[in-house]
This record gives C-alpha cells, sequence and structure tokens, in this order.
C-alpha cells in the first residue's frame, strides 16, 4: 500500500503541527505522523484528567486540511517515501517534501541505583503521569537539570503527588542568572513566573544532584550532594533527567548532515531550515534544544518550506533568530557539573538493555567496538539510552544509526521494497 | 618510531577471526608475532557473522577443513567469551526428493565422522513446534553450534597479547616489503608477513583475485525457546554455493540471549554497505515461508557485511605464490568462523614446515598461479 503525500512532517508535537497547519494552508496534501495515540508530542502530551493548554487545544484542534495518522511509527526512510507501521499492518507513505519534527528526548546519566525500580526520567515520570500512572500521595524527589524539571513536578503536583523537592545541579547564581536573562523573552519569563508561584512551597534547591539512589527492590531513598553536605531523602519515586538530546536518527537514516560540534548531535539546517538532503527540513528540538517558542516557529517555517513559499518562511526570520538566542542561555546556564559524569562505578548499569556494566567499557575507545564485546547499546532501546550517556560521560560519541528506526514487526520490515522495478514477490 | 623496525616471527594483517586464530597459534608455540589491525577486533565480517559452527557437505575440501576445525572448537565450550551454544542444526526438507537427498548428505558427513540423523515430519515437528506445517522432515545435525565470533577474536587477540604478542591497534598495513610490512605511519616490521585481511586482500595482494559477496541479517527481541535449533533449509546449498547475483535462504538461528537472528542473503555487485529493503523482504519472506510465526516479532536491527569470497569458494591457506616469506588466509566465504581454527592450524604447519593435519594442497593460493 503506498499513498502520496505532498508534505509529509514527522512529529505532532509543537513543531510539527505548526508545520502540518502551515503547508495545508495553501491546499497541499499534508500527512502528520506521530507514534503515539494522540497528537502533542512530549510537552503537549494529552492528559487523562487535565485540560490541555490552551495554545495547545488551538494547534491540535483548529488544524485543517491535515491528516493526522496517529500510532504511526516510522520504521525506514528511503529517498522519497518512509516506511510506516501501525498497529495493524505497514504503509509506504511517499512524499513530495518531508519536514522532520521529531523532538528530543531526555538525557539520564547513571549513578548507583538508577535502574532501581521507582527511578525514571523526569520528563518520563512526567508522561507516565499523564497517562494516567498513578502518582497520587507518592513521596517523589526530582533532580537533575534544566526548566523541565519544574514543568514535572507542576505537572506531578497537579495529579496528587507529594513533590518533596526539586534538586537542580546548576548553582544558585547561574539559575539566577538565567532568571534574569529570561526578561529577553517575556512570554518564557510569564510562563516560569506561573510555574514557581504554582511550586510556592516545595523547595527548589540549587547545586545539589543525586549522588545515589537506595533502596533493595525499590528505591527508598536518594543520597542528594548538596553545597551543605550529603542529604538523605526519604521517597517512593526518583525522577531524575539531566536535560533534552535532540532526536536525530531518522534524520541520519535519510542521510541528512548531522551537526556534531556538542556532546550530542543535531540536524544540520540552514537559515531556512533545510537540511543537507534535497525536499527534507527540520524544525525545533531536533535542530537543538530551545523549547516551546522555537519549536513553533520553526515548525511554520519549514511547513512553509515544505510547498515552495520561502518568502512566506524567510518572513519568520528575525523572530526564529531572535529565539534560537535562548539556545545558547539554556546551554549555558544549565551546564552539567562534572561530577555528574563520575557517579557511576565500575558497577553501575549503564546499559539497562543488556545489563552491561560502566567497568566493563574500560579500554574501549568506539561505540562500535565496545558494542561487539560487550553487547552495549544492542538492546531494544537501540542504544538511545546508553550511547547519549556514554557520550556524555566523555567515553565515546554514539554509534551510527540503523534501521529500522524503533523496533518493528518483521512483516513491517518484509514490506520494505518498493521500487517497481523489483519484480520478486517471493516464492 | 620512522625508520625503526621491530622484528617478529609472525606479523599477523588482519584481527578477524582467521587472523586472530593464526596469532594465537602463532604466540602458543612460542614465536614472536605481531597482529596489525586498523578497526575493532573481529570487527569486519567475523561481526557481521551468525557465528554458525557448521559442516557443510558438498566440497571434501571444504569438509575436511571444517570437521578439523569443529573438533577444534570443542576447546572453546566452557569460554564465557564464546558464548557457545550447542543447539545443533537442522536442515529442513520440504519434501520428498530434499529428504532423499539428505540422507545422502548424511552418509558424507558420517564418513568424515560428523553425526547426522534423519528426522522424519513427526520427530521434525517435536524438535521444532513452529515450522509451516506439511513439510517433509530434516537432517539433524546434533553436536554443531553458534558462538558469539568477535567476542572470541577479541579473546584471541588477548590471549595472544598475555604471550607477548604486540598489537599495532588502529594501524593499517601500507604494503608488504622484502622481509616485513610498512605500517600507515611509517612503522616498518620485519619478518615473515600473514595476510588475514579477508574482503581488504587485494589492497595487499592484488593477484589474489577476491569478491565481496554481502549479506543481510535481522535480528530480533527476545523470544527464549520458541526455535531451538538453528534451522536452515536443505536447498541452502544451492543458494551458498551457487554464483546467482544475488540469492535469499531460509537460515535461523536461537541465539542463547533468546534472540532470534535471521538470514540469509548472498549478493555479488554490491558494494555499499547500506540495508537493502529489497533483500530484506526476500529474505524475510523466505523466512516465513518455513516459520510464519516470525512475522509477528519484534526486530531491533539489521546489518549488513561482506564475506571475502574467492573464484573457487575455497580459502586461500598457504605460501604467497611467487614471494618468500609471505603467507595468506583469507578468503573463507560464508565459513570463516567454523574453519578459522583448523585454517590456523594448517598455517602454523606450513609455515613450521610440518605435516599437516589435513591435505593443504586444495586451498593452495598456487592455484591462482596456473
Amino acid at each position: 500500500m503506498r499513498e502520496h503525500y505532498d508534505v509529509l512532517v514527522v512529529g505532532a508535537g509543537p513543531a510539527g503541527l505548526a508545520a502540518a497547519q502551515a503547508a495545508a494552508s495553501r491546499g497541499a496534501r499534508v500527512g502528520l505522523l506521530d507514534a503515539q495515540p494522540r497528537a502533542g508530542g512530549q510537552v503537549w502530551r494529552h492528559d487523562v484528567r487535565l485540560p490541555a493548554p490552551r495554545a495547545a487545544r488551538r494547534a491540535i484542534d483548529k488544524l485543517q486540511g491535515v491528516e493526522v495518522l496517529v500510532r504511526h511509527s516510522v520504521v525506514a526512510a528511503e529517498p522519497t517515501a518512509l516506511r510506516v507501521e501501525t498497529p495493524q499492518d505497514s504503509r509506504l507513505l511517499s512524499f513530495g517534501a518531508l519536514v522532520l519534527a521529531t523532538g528530543a528526548r531526555e538525557l539520564l546519566l547513571p549513578f548507583p541505583g538508577w535502574t532501581l525500580p521507582g527511578v525514571t526520567g523526569a520528563g518520563g515520570l512526567q508522561a507516565l503521569a499523564k497517562q494516567g500512572w498513578p502518582v497520587a500521595g507518592k513521596r517523589v524527589v526530582i533532580a537533575g537539570s534544566g526548566p523541565l524539571l519544574l514543568a514535572a513536578a507542576d505537572t506531578l503536583r497537579k495529579h496528587g503527588a507529594q513533590v518533596l523537592g526539586i534538586f537542580e545541579q546548576a548553582s544558585a547564581d547561574a539559575v539566577r542568572s538565567f532568571a534574569w536573562q529570561l526578561r529577553q523573552w517575556p512570554a518564557r519569563a510569564w510562563q516560569a513566573a506561573g510555574l514557581r508561584l504554582r511550586l510556592a512551597g516545595v523547595p527548589y534547591r540549587f547545586g545539589s544532584f543525586v549522588r545515589e539512589a537506595v533502596g533493595d527492590d525499590a528505591v527508598r531513598g536518594v543520597e542528594i550532594e548538596t553545597p551543605r553536605g550529603v542529604q538523605h531523602v526519604e521517597c517512593d519515586l526518583l525522577a531524575a533527567g539531566y536535560g533534552l538530546v535532540p532526536n536525530t536518527e531518522l534524520a541520519s537514516l535519510l542521510g541528512c548532515a548531522l551537526d556534531d560540534a556538542d556532546t550530542h548531535p543535531r540536524v544540520q539546517v540552514d537559515s531556512l531550515l533545510r537540511t543537507s538532503v534535497a525536499n527534507v527540513h527540520a524544525a525545533g528540538e531536533s535542530c537543538g534544544i530551545g523549547g516551546l517558542a522555537v519549536a513553533r516557529i520553526e515548525g511554520a517555517m519549514a511547513g512553509l518550506m515544505a510547498i515552495g513559499d520561502t518568502a512566506a518562511a524567510s518572513a519568520w526570520m528575525p523572530q526564529r533568530d531572535r529565539e534560537r538566542r535562548f539556545d545558547a542561555l539554556l546551554a549555558r546556564h544549565f551546564t552539567l557539573d562534572p561530577r555528574l559524569r563520575t557517579l557511576a562505578d565500575d558497577q553501575t548499569p549503564v546499559c539497562r538493555c543488556e545489563d552491561v556494566r560502566l567497568g566493563a567499557l574500560a579500554g574501549f575507545g568506539d561505540a562500535r567496538a565496545a558494542k561487539l564485546a560487550t553487547r552495549c547499546g544492542m538492546g531494544a532501546c537501540q542504544g538511545r539510552i546508553c550511547g547519549a550517556a556514554l557520550a556524555e560521560l566523555g567515553r565515546f560519541p554514539r554509534g551510527a544509526a540503523r534501521p529500522p528506526v524503533f523496533p518493528a514487526r518483521l512483516a513491517t520490515l518484509a514490506g520494505l521494497a518498493t521500487l517497481p522495478s523489483d519484480a520478486y514477490r517471493g516464492s | 618510531m620512522n625508520g625503526t623496525a621491530a622484528t617478529f616471527d609472525l606479523i599477523v594483517v588482519g584481527a578477524g577471526i582467521v587472523g586472530a586464530s593464526c596469532a594465537d597459534a602463532a604466540s602458543a608455540e612460542g614465536m614472536r608475532v605481531a597482529i596489525v589491525e586498523p578497526g575493532p577486533i573481529g570487527g569486519g565480517a567475523t561481526a557481521a557473522a551468525m557465528g554458525h559452527l557448521v559442516a557443510m557437505d558438498d566440497d571434501p575440501a571444504e569438509l575436511a577443513l571444517a570437521h578439523y576445525s569443529l573438533r577444534l572448537w570443542e576447546a572453546f565450550v566452557d569460554l564465557k567469551e564464546a558464548e557457545f551454544s550447542r543447539c545443533g542444526t537442522l536442515w529442513v526438507a520440504r519434501n520428498d526428493n530434499e529428504l532423499a537427498a539428505a540422507g545422502q548428505r548424511i552418509a558424507r558427513l558420517g564418513a568424515a565422522g560428523i553425526d547426522a540423523r534423519l528426522v522424519d515430519a513427526a520427530a521434525l515437528y517435536e524438535l521444532e513446534p513452529e515450522l509451516v506445517p506439511g513439510l517433509a522432515g530434516g537432517m539433524l545435525v546434533p553436536r554443531e553450534a553458534v558462538v558469539y565470533p568477535p567476542r572470541v577474536a577479541n579473546h584471541l587477540v588477548q590471549r595472544a597479547q598475555s604471550r607477548g604478542a604486540r598489537l599495532y591497534a588502529g594501524r593499517r598495513a601500507q604494503s608488504l616489503q622484502r622481509g616485513g610490512v610498512l605500517l600507515d605511519d611509517g612503522t616498518r616490521l620485519s619478518g615473515p608477513v600473514l595476510v588475514a585481511t579477508g574482503c581488504a586482500l587485494p589492497a595487499l595482494l592484488p593477484m589474489l583475485p577476491m569478491r565481496a559477496r554481502k549479506g543481510h541479517l535481522v535480528i530480533t527481541d527476545r523470544y527464549p525457546g520458541l526455535i531451538r535449533h538453528q534451522l536452515l533449509e536443505l536447498g541452502y546449498a544451492d543458494s551458498a554455493h551457487g554464483d546467482a547475483d544475488s540469492s535469499v535462504a531460509f537460515n535461523v538461528q536461537p541465539r542463547p540471549t533468546g534472540q532470534i537472528l535471521i538470514g540469509s542473503s548472498r549478493e555479488f555487485h554490491a558494494n555499499d554497505a547500506g540495508v537493502s529493503p529489497s533483500m530484506v523482504q526476500r529474505m524475510l519472506e523466505r523466512s516465513f515461508t518455513f516459520v510464519p510465526r516470525l512475522r509477528e516479532l519484534q526486530a531491533l536491527r539489521i546489518w549488513t557485511g561482506f564475506r571475502p569470497t574467492t573464484p573457487d569458494g575455497r580459502p586461500y591457506l598457504g605460501a604467497v605464490p611467487g614471494a618468500v616469506d609471505q603467507w595468506v588466509a583469507a578468503g573463507h566465504e560464508g565459513l570463516g568462523v567454523t574453519t578459522a581454527p583448523g585454517s590456523a592450524k594448517l598455517m602454523l604447519d606450513l609455515i613450521q614446515g610440518r605435516r599437516a593435519a589435513i591435505d593443504p594442497a586444495p586451498y593452495s593460493p598456487q592455484r591462482m598461479a596456473a
């Protein structure tokens, strides 16, 4: 089954929604793909109990002329088509232009006890709560780095969790300076102030990080390194996230150049969001972590570029550039404390899919050699978690992406062939 | 280091499973060994391989080398790094003709000392309940096994190093010279050279023809017990030893992890390492015709690799024609893992001027000089 779209957008978060809407506004046939059951992405993930933010409702409900293809997981990429898996079958979607709005994922770092049940990412626990996983009455420690910790705390509180504290590894000076500079982006400053107000009464500690999660069959407490010494906190859940990492796997399989100047690669785009591959555009967090505002603007730009309206896309450039300056501010103020890279010891699991401990990786200089010898990164997450963590730890950069983009049914892969010249149809 | 020359009794170029085995065998004899490898140890065909230890009987020479090697593999049964799993090989017959042919194969394997048994349809489904109904039976080779080749290669290199072998990691052998080899950083190593560079052989020994035969493999998530034996179709040899530009065959392996490794495909003239959707489709469809349940399983990864293939399908094992103190062990195609230990023993016997345990003549590179 092969369907053709003038524009295909991968990822129905804020960037993808804006891209799809912009592309559809001039009559193009637009498909918006997402592996999740609802549009919204991570930041606007559907909450089973709480109403969506107004901006999210507007972006999702007012989509016009867009075919929203949820539960469509992209499995493999070809020059002008994507192989997609749905719960029922597999489809081949060909495109005239493609917009990658694949967003970002959380950076998890290994520390003793990080694989205990009850330990998740900060955004991870936020997503679980939104999906209805019960957190009411649970004592939660939130730790890690970046503004996402506050958003997670807010959601968890709304779902009835008792947030014991937010432990930000950046120093108090860094966070204060960040807050001061935020005034250049009034909307963000306003949003942050609102969050802080709602979280009044929740301790927000700086220069503090979890050095160990303790417990036998589940987390029972955490050891927190603070500027005033080690503090022990009893808790039921630990939500620890160290910021975000761009999702670049699909871009990489499409042959798009990645910018790997920093620890974690991002999709390389020009000022009009064109990737190195013709007719493939990228928008939002996959091009660098900048937050919601950037994602929405870039989404609109990329959608316009995808239908060839360079002039309309260019009109967004000043606003986009202004918002993108936030990236550097974020990165500078939430730089990870080097001590975070030394928490894991030889016995700490680093690849949880294959239960590989950090000590097993001694002496390996690249991801492939380490994988071949230890299985590190061979599991179902395809190295997404351990790969980013090991890059952050300064061990070695992530290995190259491989098909399938996500684990997929063999039947789906068996439907990969597309070329009409390929006459063979099995035995 | 420039201009200086370290001296060795044997310089092994290439640390795939074959080179690593040769270095291990040489160091075990007390030789001063150098190993030159530009990439990860066992990072070429060794890493891409299925790691199936199997005797193919359609060429007597190949069978002799495989049988010799399979006995040597018994030394690795308890080695953790080998992940040795004696799952046996079950060759599947679709019809009575194939089953009859299996009888001849059993006789040939038996003559070589390899236990192989005919399996009727009822016994076949007892052994592998997931096989598609309607098959005629098969041939079980119970002592065959699977291993994890790159870790074995790593182990062999480390064992050689523990006996004093010197590993030139990240270094490429740029050229063979009289009495030694020149590395890409200008280092000269002197001593007899053994080239075990697989598909890369022509870069150093262009007179020995070698083609790369591409293959695809797919690995699944964990489904322990779903498949119990390495399963192949009895028609496999037609794909493996035919000369078609591209072919696929049913070849499915239970990993000790519970994962299922699915092959196999063969392609000449495909030099790009990228995954070919059409080959993956053909290969998977072939596997579904034998084990329909596979359709539902989750695939984690697909990869490709290149088998070093000589014109007659036999490896080059012996002295480089017309050269002094130059040896070659390369071109094992799809059987390099199985036959690496025997190849290494044979090479050491030749290098040391001893009588080899099996006749080396069929593998002599001299056959290409004629």
